[in-house]
């Protein structure tokens, strides 16, 4: 039944020449105070002639970038569901909480007696993030994700280097997110990949045949970048630390499990979160993020400096570390995403998250056996938060998932993430998250079942795709055969 | 729950074609030995009301509630941020949108990015900037990784001790677990890096000087890439405090191989050290080896000009084991807000607010001086610069804190042990004459 | 993608199991990647090359060939010094895609046993590979 609308239309948008083609001499969108103080000139020697930055008015500053706005989607025009991703709604108030003067305005130097407010609220956001995922103690430093999966990686280094003995391998699940690989070679392991089973989880025996005392630990995503729990996580992490190693999580997809399993809890010994995933602080079109990461009472002596330290009601940084992997952010890392993901919690409460994973999960497993006869299910089992297809059955018009991609483009939708995992062919990986609701997923379901009839019928329509958006289809290979990175 | 748009009707319906018989029931593949047995221990949720009190009262802890005059820099500064910045940064369009895989929606966060790093290598003098880092010190710890993958000879990096003490341990941190090794540089009584002790080391795969150093003294850089030429090594130069390049000469023009800087001046707020924004400038021939994204230009099909994400096979993503660097998600919407600060103040505007931030400074530590403040070395700085207190003045800078909100510089000797009673002071175009005369009153 | 039967092979060079072929002309061995790994990787936007000099030994990596989303490494089929490569990849890395075994080849070297070359595969023998 076809009967809703497709959201996208036609819309007036506007051109834009870049910034400095609208540049007049003598313009300035900026009123400078009266100087108060006699001018003292530096030496000839020393300066230079001013950068050639664009010469504008307010007005032009701000149509400039209102334009360039309306040509991108976000969260808040449409339904996101970008696979591995999470990009739920993420709450205005939490804007408001951050640009509060005592936080936006705080000098990261001020001192601890002067900074209470924000080390109370590190102290706390590091409480409840260890409750959630039931470690004894979390680093709000890491920068990103990725940052984050170094930031474990390097606990992982500093503790083997600890008991004396370093080792020189480590194992990565081929379901496992596409950045750990290269984390792990910046602490100089070797990785080691492992493939796993026909049930799209890793099997224990495939573990035990490979763990050995040369091989540092696992980096284990989980839920796995199929949506699939990985079922064996105990006896698995029980394998790894029988050689001595440790097991790392990816816990980029804990928006699956809040409340339902804590990876402390199973053998996981360190974990990295995503705040601008699971915590709804929004992605910005690319960061900042924030990668807070988690441990076990073994690993806090390596966690990186400055940590924050509580003493009776007063909190401090603690720099005194003997054993800590060091710094890894100029300062504590990105404060003002913190803020978003601490009244993010505060909101929602223990009950509220818990209702985060359901729903997420059920709009997951929603579309999943909504889609299922249009889309090819490489691994028909229940998913998590997010499920994972592949275009096996468009093969035969010669469409590929990027084709249906583009078109859902047309359609008022942003594609889910193509071509990762890569265990799978093809795939077209959909992760609704909890904050759409069951009108917007029957949209996209129509949408995507509309898009699989054309590529019968009209496969045109999906090679030729977008046709809405401001530009068609770009030229990737021109741009890297011969780049153009600057104006 | 606000966010949470199901019904029960809908959930009822949902799980009907989910073949599931509860919420709980979607859980069914999850081992029941693994799930949480007692739920989560977390306070209460809050209204939005309620949130609002929470939130104020904790930010009203932090001294920066109330407003304050800072006198401080090192690595963060107190710029006017004007108020068309975040009002369009924080347009949904730019903040809620993703890494932009799919350019064709996402033209306005490309061509945004893109204009950010043509700016950045105009305010730099670079041949290409990257579309981002997450602060300074990460960018500086990447470069020292670039030159290591670019000399496989040497596995050392000579960093100059005026290098913020923080960037250097961020350094360390990154290079320690691969077997390599940062050696530092002294500097001399003159408050300079000391070229001297450096033309004496080996092996070295590249070396990093700041400009305008941590004591804000502007460093010979021409004299410095002589060094990396006899030494074959790559010059990497960083900086906390992007304004000065409205002024002084850019690192470009000096020869630079990497520049790493620290953009949260151009109309990012302090926020606590976090998020600002990491900047990364390199020459053409080091554009394979940057991390990081980076937006190029290209056709549409229909002819028709537009930005993609290029080069990606650099990143982590796609290189995996082979990649030696550490970003994927990066700081763009700090970037844009950058690109949309420069934009607003322009060529003139930066000029400007340069020569002010440079005039106050001056003024500043004449006023000290005058008030009994020694002026430790007699360098040329931006707007930072390095004075010795009278003996009182750990106790009146406190007084101040607490009576005036007025900090007085920052105490050296937790960061040079052997500068006691040393402050770095910081004025930017936001203090006024009036203020430093109060400070210069209070402390005489 | 071709068909196997579509492939473009010579019969006068030497293919590698990655997919490299040979072609020696006295102790010079012209190198480059076949028309399964041109045509496997798509359009091809840069080549990675060694400097004139280096000395490699048989199977060690000498470079590396990108398209727009994936990297593929390239390996020595023989032992040898670096004596030239095809600059014009630098402006022109589409050349690979066009003309693999002409205007496409990617190094020259100067073999240090020519006996290596033997024991490359014909073309016979490396469409039995491929065939599995």
């Amino acid at each position: 039944m076809m009967t809703t609308q497709r959201p996208g239309t036609k819309g007036l948008i506007f051109n834009e020449p870049n910034v400095w083609d609208k540049s007049r001499e003598g313009r300035c969108a900026i009123s400078l105070p009266k100087p108060d103080v006699a001018r003292t000139p530096l030496d000839d020697s020393l300066t230079g002639d001013a950068p050639e930055l664009p010469q504008l008015s307010e007005l032009d500053v701000v149509r400039h970038y209102t334009r360039l706005s309306q040509w991108n989607f976000g969260v808040d025009s449409g339904m996101y569901p970008l696979g591995s991703c999470t990009m739920k709604y993420n709450p205005k108030t939490n804007e408001v909480q951050a640009a509060r003067q005592g936080f936006a305005g705080a000098h990261p130097l001020a001192g601890d007696d002067c900074s209470q407010g924000a080390l109370r609220l590190m102290y706390d956001l590091e409480q409840y993030l260890a409750e959630i995922t039931g470690f004894d103690a979390v680093t709000l430093q890491p920068a990103a994700g990725a940052h984050g999966e170094l930031a474990g990686m390097l606990i992982i280094h500093a503790y083997h280097a600890k008991q004396g003995r370093q080792r020189s391998k480590i194992l990565i699940p081929d379901t496992a997110h596409g950045t750990n690989p290269a984390s792990a070679t910046l602490c100089g392991y070797k990785s080691v990949n492992l493939k796993s089973g026909p049930k799209g989880i890793l099997e224990p025996e495939a573990v035990a045949a490979i763990m050995d005392e040369e091989t540092a630990g696992i980096m284990i995503t989980n839920p796995n970048t199929l949506g699939l729990f990985e079922e064996n996580i105990k006896e698995i992490c029980e394998i790894v630390h029988a050689k001595g190693g440790l097991v790392y999580g990816d816990g980029a997809n804990m928006n699956a499990i809040m409340g339902v399993v804590k990876p402390g809890k199973v053998g996981i010994d360190v974990l990295h979160l995503n705040l601008h995933k699971t915590f709804s602080t929004p992605h910005g079109g690319g960061g900042p993020g924030s990668g807070p990461v988690a441990v076990t009472k073994e690993l806090m002596p390596f966690l990186p400096v400055p940590r924050v330290e509580k003493e009776l009601d007063t909190f401090k940084f603690v720099t005194d570390c003997p054993d800590s992997i060091g710094r890894l952010h100029t300062f504590y890392g990105h404060f003002g995403v913190m803020v978003k993901a601490y009244a993010y919690i505060l909101t929602m409460g223990a009950q509220g998250l818990l209702d985060v994973s359901r729903l997420a999960v059920l709009n997951a497993n929603y579309i999943k056996e909504s889609l299922k006869n249009t889309l090819n299910l490489p691994y028909d089992r229940p998913c998590m938060h997010e499920c994972v297809f592949n275009d096996a059955k468009q093969q035969a018009h010669h469409i590929t998932t990027m084709d249906m991609a583009k078109r859902l483009l047309d359609y008022g939708f942003h594609p889910p993430t193509v071509y990762f995992p890569l265990v799978v062919d093809g795939s077209f990986m959909v992760e609704p998250t909890e904050t759409e609701s069951k009108e917007d997923i029957d949209q996209f379901i129509d949408a995507v079942k509309a898009i699989a009839k054309e590529a019968e019928t009209d496969p045109e329509k999906l090679t030729s795709a977008p046709v809405l958006p401001k530009v068609t289809r770009l030229d990737e290979v021109a741009a890297a055969r011969k780049p153009c990175l600057r104006g | 729950m606000r966010y949470l748009p199901h019904t029960q009707e809908d959930i009822r319906n949902m799980l009907a074609v989910a073949g599931c018989s509860s919420l709980d029931d979607l859980f069914k593949t999850i081992p029941d030995a693994v799930k949480v047995k007692d739920g989560l221990n977390l306070p209460e949720p809050l209204s939005e009301w309620e949130l609002n009190d929470h939130m104020e009262n904790l930010a009203s802890q932090n001294i920066a509630c109330k407003g304050y005059t800072c006198l401080i820099g090192a690595g963060s500064y107190d710029h006017y941020i004007p108020a068309i910045i975040p009002y369009l940064v924080s347009r949904s369009e730019f903040a809620t949108a993703y890494t932009p895989y799919q350019p064709e929606v996402s033209q306005g966060t490309l061509q945004g990015i893109y204009e950010f790093q043509t700016m950045v290598t105009d305010l730099l003098g670079m041949d290409i900037a990257t579309a981002s880092h997450y602060d300074c010190g990460t960018a500086l710890a990447e470069c020292a990784l670039i030159a290591l993958r670019k000399n496989r000879k040497a596995d050392k990096i000579a960093v100059s001790d005026l290098v913020h003490p923080s960037h250097r341990q961020v350094i360390d941190t990154y290079l320690n677990p691969a077997g390599y090794e940062m050696v530092l540089i002294p500097h001399t009584r003159d408050g300079l890096t000391d070229m001297a002790a450096l033309e004496a080391m080996d092996g070295i795969a590249g070396m990093a000087v700041q400009s305008p150093n941590f004591f804000g003294h502007i460093e010979d850089l021409a004299g410095f890439r002589k060094i990396a030429d006899d030494k074959k090594c790559l010059f990497i130069t960083s900086f906390t405090e992007a304004l000065a390049w409205g002024l002084l000469k850019k690192p470009g023009s000096f020869g630079a191989d990497l520049v790493a800087g620290e953009g949260q001046s151009l109309g990012i707020p302090k926020s606590f050290g976090g998020p600002g924004l990491g900047l990364l400038a390199g020459t053409s021939k080091l554009m394979r080896d940057l991390p990081g994204r980076l937006v190029g230009r290209t056709k549409d099909t229909n002819g028709q000009d537009g930005y993609v994400l290029t080069l990606s096979t650099r990143e982590q993503h796609i290189r995996r084991e082979k990649a030696s660097s550490n970003i994927c998600s990066n700081n763009g919407l700090n970037a844009m807000t950058a690109a949309m600060y420069l934009s607003t103040i322009g060529k003139i505007g930066i000029r400007e607010i340069a020569q002010l931030n440079h005039d106050k400074a001056v003024y500043l530590k004449s006023v000290l001086t005058d008030a009994g403040f020694e002026p430790v070395f007699d360098q040329p700085f931006f707007n930072e610069f390095v004075m010795k207190a009278p003996e009182n003045f750990k106790q009146k800078r406190t007084d101040l804190i607490n009576r005036h909100c007025l900090f007085a510089g920052l105490d050296l000797a937790p960061y040079y042990p052997e500068l006691t009673d040393h402050y770095l002071f910081c004025a930017t175009e936001k203090v006024s004459k009036q203020q430093m005369d109060q400070l210069a009153k209070e402390v005489a | 993608m071709k068909e196997i039967n579509e492939l473009n092979l010579p019969e006068d060079v030497k293919y590698t199991k990655d997919h490299e072929w040979a072609k020696a002309e006295g102790d010079t061995v012209t190198i480059g990647i076949n028309d399964y790994a041109q045509d496997q990787l798509g359009e091809i936007v840069f080549v990675e090359m060694p400097a004139v000099g280096d000395s490699f030994s048989a199977e060690d990596e000498f470079g590396s060939v990108e398209s727009v989303k994936a990297v593929s490494e390239m390996y020595m089929p023989v032992s040898g010094e670096i004596l030239a490569v095809n600059e014009d990849l630098e402006d022109a890395p589409e050349k690979v895609n066009e003309d693999c075994y002409q205007s496409g080849w990617i190094i020259k070297i100067k073999a240090s046993d020519l006996t290596e070359i033997d024991a490359l595969m014909d073309k016979a023998a490396y469409l039995e590979m491929l065939k599995g």
